[in-house]
């Protein structure tokens, strides 16, 4: 079991979203900031198109054989004085965190931002057991705060607005002068590098994601912008990693052809602030580190992706290009999707990993602009999959019924040419001479979801087929 | 998919066009087709108009495969006889171009017919100027439009110059960029209706765009994009008129713009 899952309600979630004036407004800030910053990223660089396609291959060589990179990356993780520990499912791994928290006596735990710790929940997990989780990249403990779960990858609070968090922090931080000036973005930052600096020292764990998994070294590497990940995993006794199996990367060289493309693609920087590699536990001669160095890895239903059309999605580094380009995310926002990953990706992801029961509407919510599939740094197909998806609804008769007996009918014309040329005659006929007036519909029969939101132009009432036969009778092929 | 791959070195003199009018202009806007129509004749075309339905993009969108291979072979017998297969629309000139092959993985021979239907069907704006060499058409038109790049024609086959090349030779036209004008309007065939709130969303960001353009009209290559956006325009009561590409490229604009009255037609 994973995180609660409000994706079969997706229609609902999208309904209030598009009404949430504060969110409505939180939105235009992605639309305007990612896209032209990596624009101008990416123009920068001549050789950009050509490092898409080296990421790519080097993330399907990497599945192409991941059981051996795990395995040398263990070796190596070993070697260096760490542990490796493989979780077949988020209750393992959550099992495994608690295990080792318990172990090295843990009252707090301090948190880098990973979305696979938001994948099985680690956090209310460790509550529930005594063991307070703090979240320390800004916008995680802000949405923390709010028991509420990222709705962007690499930018977990873009839904929410400076005031908000002001709220927040009045209504938390209570040990504070109530009567401080927040009203400066700077000083909401100041104030929570004052809190958390305190929870750094004090805690006994640090939890951190991600982004590669090196197995030719046995290092982990997180991209950060905040330093919070050197202070988590640097400061306790004990430095938990915790990834998912296709983070691997076979060596250090492959890794900087894809720190080339992952924060031009995300925020569109050169690299970003902090690029943070560790490889094992403090050694005698090292200045600072943690005693105990852990590594979770977790599978989560990914390793039966291998072999399938959703391959290509592992190749994911989590830079969220996909949903900065997407119209749908634009409109809904991240929360909307119901789980933990958001936009495109998340509309092909959630379903491989909660089941498409459940994620069905998120592939069905895409109009294939294919905007995200021309952003994605690993040419990730993702209108393609998400149409995988939509085949796999339909051969298991997932599909709505109206949609599908709609679909029916229309078929049984479409398959008909002279049936169809006949019975559109019939029907643009009508419709034209109704229409012949306004030119517009504001409402027709069963057509509310069109009308709702606009007019319906009226065809021009002879058919194109029926007006070439009459003028071009005999030079119709 | 390589634009440059299809035409035969030995490109015939008066070129056999098999016209692919879609299914929304054949039903909705024929005007669109004749305009399509005096286009490719203009340019030394021989058009030809076979029986035909649709290509089975929405069979193909909504994960019925069995559906669109049906209609996929029906267009492949209908077209396959044309030295080029023409299609105002960028969405299903790019079915055939870039969907079509891979339904038939798994049937070489359906498949072989496929590749060469792909090969040889063209977006009109990007026939005319990227195969037959076009860079004038004789058109006027008075006014300033924008224009709307619709998703499939884009990144599908790369359709953005073509048609801005064609409409700066049109006598009288001045063509005005709005903002974000290759984002999508919101239509994605059953998805306007299936999450119309979404649809509904996107298109009114759309609309601002155009209006905020100040151009009195707006183009596009693609039915679908162009009704769902003249829908939202005249909801909000927006005086924006709205054409297919080719109505105007073929000087064709007597009849009312997409949702108008036939009063308010602009002669």
């Amino acid at each position: 079991m994973t995180v609660h899952s409000t994706s079969p309600q997706f229609k609902q979630n999208a309904a209030r979203a598009l009404n949430d004036s504060q969110l409505q407004k939180a939105l235009g800030n992605v639309k305007q900031g990612f896209i032209d910053k990596r624009q101008m990223a990416a123009d920068k660089l001549p050789e950009f198109e050509a490092l898409r396609d080296s990421a790519r291959d080097i993330k399907n060589h990497t599945l192409e054989h991941l059981d051996l990179y795990l395995e040398a990356y263990e070796e190596k993780v070993k070697a260096s004085g760490g542990h490796v520990h493989f979780a077949r499912d988020a209750a393992e791994a959550r099992d495994i965190i608690l295990k080792i928290c318990r172990e090295t006596g843990a009252k707090t735990v301090t948190k880098g931002k990973s979305m696979i710790s938001e994948e099985i929940g680690i956090n209310h997990h460790l509550e529930a057991n005594g063991i307070t989780p703090v979240e320390t990249d800004l916008g995680e403990y802000i949405i923390q705060l709010r028991n509420e779960l990222p709705s962007h990858i690499i930018a977990p609070a873009v839904h929410l607005n400076a005031t908000q968090v002001e709220e927040d922090f009045r209504r938390v931080h209570t040990h504070l002068d109530a009567k401080r000036d927040l009203s400066e973005p700077v000083q909401l930052l100041t104030e929570a590098r004052a809190v958390l600096r305190e929870r750094f020292l004090a805690a006994d764990v640090g939890i951190t994601g991600a982004n590669f998994l090196v197995a030719e070294t046995g290092t982990s590497i997180i991209v950060t912008n905040e330093g919070n990940g050197d202070l988590t995993q640097i400061l306790p006794k004990t430095h938990i990693v915790l990834a998912s199996i296709e983070k691997l990367v076979p060596t250090l060289e492959d890794v900087s052809q894809l720190l080339r493309v992952l924060a031009r693609s995300a925020t569109g920087q050169e690299l970003s602030v902090y690029t943070t590699f560790s490889t094992g536990p403090r050694r005698s001669t090292d200045a600072d580190g943690p005693e105990n160095y852990h590594v979770v890895i977790l599978d989560n239903g990914r390793s039966s992706m291998l072999g399938t059309a959703f391959e290509e999605m592992l190749r994911c580094i989590r830079c969220g290009a996909c949903m900065n380009h997407c119209p749908v995310y634009h409109a809904v926002g991240g929360h909307a999707y119901g789980w933990v990953y958001p936009g495109p990706m998340g509309a092909v992801l959630t379903p491989s990993l909660i089941g498409v029961d459940k994620a069905g509407h998120l592939p069905n919510a895409s109009t294939f602009c294919g905007r995200c599939e021309s952003v994605c740094p690993v040419r990730i197909p993702l209108p393609k999959l998400m149409r995988h998806w939509r085949e796999r609804e339909f051969e298991r008769h997932l599909t709505p019924a109206t949609v599908r007996s709609g679909l029916q009918l229309w078929g049984f014309f479409a398959k008909r040419p002279d049936l169809y040329r006949f019975a559109t005659r019939a029907a643009m006929g009508v419709l034209g001479f109704a229409g012949r007036q306004r030119g517009r519909f504001s409402w027709l029969p069963m057509a509310k979801g069109w009308t709702q939101y606009r007019d319906f132009p009226a065809p021009q009432g002879e058919t194109f087929q029926q007006r070439w036969k009459r003028e071009r009778n005999g030079r119709a092929a | 998919m390589s634009m440059s791959a299809a035409p035969s070195p030995a490109r015939p003199e008066k070129p056999r066009v098999g016209l692919f009018v879609t299914c929304l202009v054949d039903l909705m806007r024929p005007s669109v087709g004749f305009a399509a129509v005096k286009l490719l004749e203009n340019a030394g075309c021989v058009v030809h108009a076979p029986v035909q339905t649709c290509c089975g993009q929405p069979a193909y969108n909504s994960g019925d495969r069995g559906t669109t291979r049906d209609l996929a072979m029906q267009m492949i017998e209908a077209f396959q006889g044309y030295d080029y297969v023409v299609a105002p629309s960028g969405s299903c000139a790019g079915m055939i171009k870039a969907h079509y092959p891979e339904l038939f993985e798994e049937d070489p021979n359906w498949r072989a017919r496929a590749d060469v239907l792909a090969a040889k069907t063209y977006e009109l704006t990007s026939f005319l100027v990227d195969v037959l060499g076009i860079t004038k058409v004789n058109a006027t038109f008075d006014g300033a439009v924008t224009y709307h790049d619709s998703c499939s024609g884009l990144r599908e086959l790369k359709v953005k110059t073509q048609p801005r090349r064609l409409l700066a030779s049109v006598e009288g036209l001045t063509l005005v960029e709005m903002q974000d004008s290759d984002v999508c309007c919101g239509f994605g065939g059953t998805f306007a209706v299936k999450y119309s709130d979404i649809s509904g969303a996107i298109v009114e960001a759309k609309a601002k765009n155009i209006e905020d353009s100040h151009a009195p009209t707006i183009l596009a290559g693609d039915l679908g994009c162009l009704m769902n956006m003249a829908g939202k325009l005249s909801r909000d009561g927006r005086p924006i008129q709205v054409r297919h590409v080719a109505e105007v490229l073929a000087g064709m604009t007597d009849e009312p713009p997409i949702g108008a009255a036939k009063a308010n037609a602009i002669k």
